[in-house]
């Protein structure tokens, strides 16, 4: 694929990397994943407690 | 004045259109019924002229539920295959119109019978609760009509692919034959028990009915359902949005990937709806809870691809830093705002469920109205705010008008009225729930006790946040009624986005329909095989039918 | 077909968090014995006024601060064995709950707590819970059963 090597070797340059950076799609997914196991956690413990 | 153009073949505009009036209408019909409910439930109202509150439950559900849903997404079918595979030939459109006839016969004759107060018996119409037959042969009209149209919907497709040997298909025509397959797979479930129980039984040709094998083969069916609404909504996410925001497809194979795990996983999952029921084996219960949470996963890559999406298309246009990007987005255009707020109720929504559907967590929250609370988030926010979204463009679009400013500023009020009214109403739901507070109940005092005493404000809440939705529902119908009929005449954009340049190949695996139908039919026949041989062995004597409402 | 990095590690770190999920109601369920309410005992549904125990609905000592409580549900009813619609429970007593039903399908959750059941005609429902805390709890019908369905109560006192 001559596209993505292409890509490789742009990456060399760091405008370029911030251009092409999913740094903040990584942390929103994240920030959902965290949501879901302290809304989980917090039934289970309501099921324990009860 | 403009030339009205219309983006797909005008008859085949005329069907989606056909559509889409039943769904509007159905919309207003069955939010009216929600507004009433929230309103007798907050204890300060009573229902007028002697009607009963489950005789509008029995409406809100199956008007908004079965038939606002099912016409709105065929109708939103109809029109993708017609735009990405081609205009159907006029055989294709006959059969189409006769699926749509035979769905609306199916609509009149199953709201007479429950507006003559013969079938108060809920959308589920759980058994021995016995309706007139006319209700579930409505019902029935309605699912083999749509058959029909799923149908034309595959040919459509399979023609496009022998027009293009060898090509990869449109990935909409694809996610739409997935969505029509799905729900065919697991209509077959809500058919069987409707024809070889429900009538027979209704129509006193038996005596009785096995009211667990009824229920068993109706959550078959119960739960793909809810994903066939939500798949319409992920064919919007992953292939419409991203031409709105002027970016490109994430990827397109991971989007056909997450479409076939759906379509594997979200069927063999009928138990986690029927984890405190008697006559069930624990251990199977668990086995479709681990199926379950197999179907997150789609829906953790969807977040992904979503986002990814966003932030390429932000940083393109010069978003700076991690979250420069977000102020990018198109926010004052309603075909990607409403869709986008959709998108993150579906959060919550899910998080929801994985709790819902984790075993005997379960009992925390099981029939109580934090699953009502559920739903309105992802079917009556996530899926129906895309709707809404989808509808902004795709009814002028198909009849040739244009979705001007004013209607667009509309249309941004309609989704915060939407989204604060749900908040108010399903959060009260949700906490209400964790009190213990049940669902599909009217307004009750109980024993006087202070646990249930306790509701009281929470349904005062609902009722508050219901009249907010109720404003919402109305000024949605008002775009809608203009965009229809009002709007100047024009041409509309049918976005369609193309896949990002630096995606990889799609496998040409995902396109065999062979291997992918026969692992969903084998999922789904490990996960019931031996329990449902084993309901059937240790039934005990069937139960006559009761009507007591 | 290529995944970027970062969903690979998302995808990862999502799987991992279902997985312990799933261990841990796994666990509790197989391992401690919290399972869901599967009881799989059959009884003809017209005859329930005729098989015991449901023939003397009521409260039941077993042994030392273990109960057993039969009630049988119909619309729109809670049969508990007393007019007041009254159990009163010792606290940290372990009570076997034995429900079923005479006509429809009925919810049978006493609110606050984790009981909570279907209750389907021509099944037993079983559950056995342990009360940690003192009050009044409500037991109230969570699945609609006909136009009384919301009248369907009974009360649960756990006192010290």
């Amino acid at each position: 694929m001559p596209k993505s090597q292409l890509k490789k070797q742009a990456v060399e340059s760091p405008e370029v990397e911030e251009k092409d950076s999913l740094k903040g799609t990584f942390i929103s997914v994240m920030l959902i994943g965290g949501f879901i196991i302290i809304t989980w956690i917090g039934v289970w413990a309501l099921y324990l407690y009860r | 004045m403009m030339k009205a153009i219309r983006s797909i073949h005008a008859p085949d505009a005329k069907l989606t259109m056909a559509h889409m009036y039943v769904a509007f209408a159905a919309l207003f019909v069955g939010a009216s019924m929600g507004l009433l409910q929230t309103l007798e439930r907050s204890g300060k109202f009573t229902l007028p002229f002697g009607i009963g509150y489950y005789q509008i439950l029995t409406v809100h559900g199956v008007v908004l539920g079965l038939v606002l849903t099912t016409f709105f997404i065929l109708g939103f079918m109809v029109a993708v295959q017609s735009k990405t595979a081609g205009k159907y030939t006029s055989g294709e459109r006959k059969w189409g119109w006769a699926g749509f006839w035979m769905m609306t016969t199916g609509v009149i004759t199953t709201t007479i019978f429950i507006l003559l107060n013969e079938a108060s018996v809920l959308y589920t119409f759980y058994a021995p609760l016995m309706a007139h037959p006319g209700f579930y042969i409505g019902l029935t009209l309605v699912i083999v009509g749509s058959w029909l149209e799923g149908f034309v919907i595959f040919r459509r497709h399979a023609r496009w692919r022998k027009e293009n040997p060898g090509e990869r298909t449109p990935l909409l025509s694809f996610m739409a034959v997935i969505t029509m397959l799905m729900w065919l797979i697991a209509t077959i479930g809500v058919a069987a028990t409707v024809l070889l129980q429900f009538i027979p039984w209704s129509l006193g040709l038996v005596d009785s009915i096995d009211v667990l094998v009824s229920r068993t083969l109706f959550w078959y069916f119960g739960h793909p359902l809810v994903y066939f609404w939500l798949l319409p909504a992920y064919m919007a996410w992953y292939a419409i949005i991203p031409k709105i925001v002027g970016g490109k497809i994430f990827s397109d194979s991971l989007a056909r990937l997450s479409f076939i795990l759906l379509l594997l996983f979200s069927i063999p999952v009928g138990f986690h709806h029927q984890l405190t029921e008697p006559g069930i084996d624990p251990f199977w219960k668990y086995m479709q809870v681990i199926l379950t949470f197999l179907v997150v996963i789609p829906s953790l890559m969807t977040a992904f691809s979503l986002f990814a999406t966003f932030e390429a298309r932000g940083r393109e246009l010069g978003g700076k830093g991690l979250f420069g990007w977000v102020k990018k987005m198109p926010w004052k255009d309603v075909r990607f705002l409403a869709p986008f707020i959709g998108m993150l109720w579906f959060i919550p929504g899910g998080a929801g469920g994985i709790i819902n559907a984790s075993n005997q967590m379960n009992q925390v929250i099981h029939n109580t109205i934090w699953v009502t609370g559920h739903f309105h988030l992802t079917a009556a926010t996530s899926v129906i705010l895309t709707f809404f979204g989808i509808a902004y463009w795709l009814v002028p679009s198909v009849t040739g008008r244009k979705l001007t400013a004013k209607m667009n500023r509309l249309g941004i009020i309609q989704t915060i009225v939407w989204s604060v009214g749900m908040a108010i109403m399903s959060g009260a739901m949700h906490w209400q729930g964790l009190l213990g507070g049940p669902r599909r109940s009217a307004y009750s005092e109980y024993l006087g006790n202070a646990d249930t005493a306790a509701w009281g404000p929470y349904q005062l809440a609902q009722a508050v946040g219901g009249s907010i939705l109720f404003i919402g529902m109305i000024i949605m119908l008002i775009i809608f009624v203009n965009l229809a009929f009002f709007a100047p005449k024009g041409e509309e954009e049918f976005p369609i986005a193309e896949v990002s340049e630096d995606a990889g190949e799609t496998p040409k695996v995902f396109e065999n329909w062979k291997l992918w139908i026969g692992v969903t039919v084998a999922l789904i026949l490990f996960a019931y095989t031996i329990p449902f041989i084993d309901i059937i062995q240790n039934a005990p004597p069937g139960s006559k039918g009761f009507r007591l409402w | 077909m290529n995944m970027h990095k970062y969903e690979k590690i998302w995808l990862l770190f999502g799987t991992a968090t279902l997985l312990v999920f799933l261990t841990v109601v796994g666990i509790s369920a197989f391992y401690m014995g919290n399972q869901p309410p599967s009881c799989a005992v059959t009884l003809n549904p017209e005859k329930v006024h005729e098989t015991a125990p449901f023939d003397e609905p009521g409260l039941k000592q077993l042994g030392d601060n273990e109960y057993q409580l039969t009630i049988v549900a119909s619309a729109f009813n809670f049969d508990v064995g007393n007019n007041e619609k009254l159990i009163q429970i010792p606290k940290g007593a372990t009570v076997h709950f034995n429900v079923t039903t005479t006509d429809v399908v009925h919810g049978f959750e006493l609110a606050g707590t984790n009981v909570n059941m279907m209750l389907e005609p021509g099944y037993i429902s079983t559950y056995t819970n342990t009360f940690k805390n003192t009050g009044k709890f409500t037991l109230v019908c969570n699945e609609y059963c006909g136009a009384g369905h919301h009248l369907m109560a009974a009360t649960i006192e756990v006192i010290e």
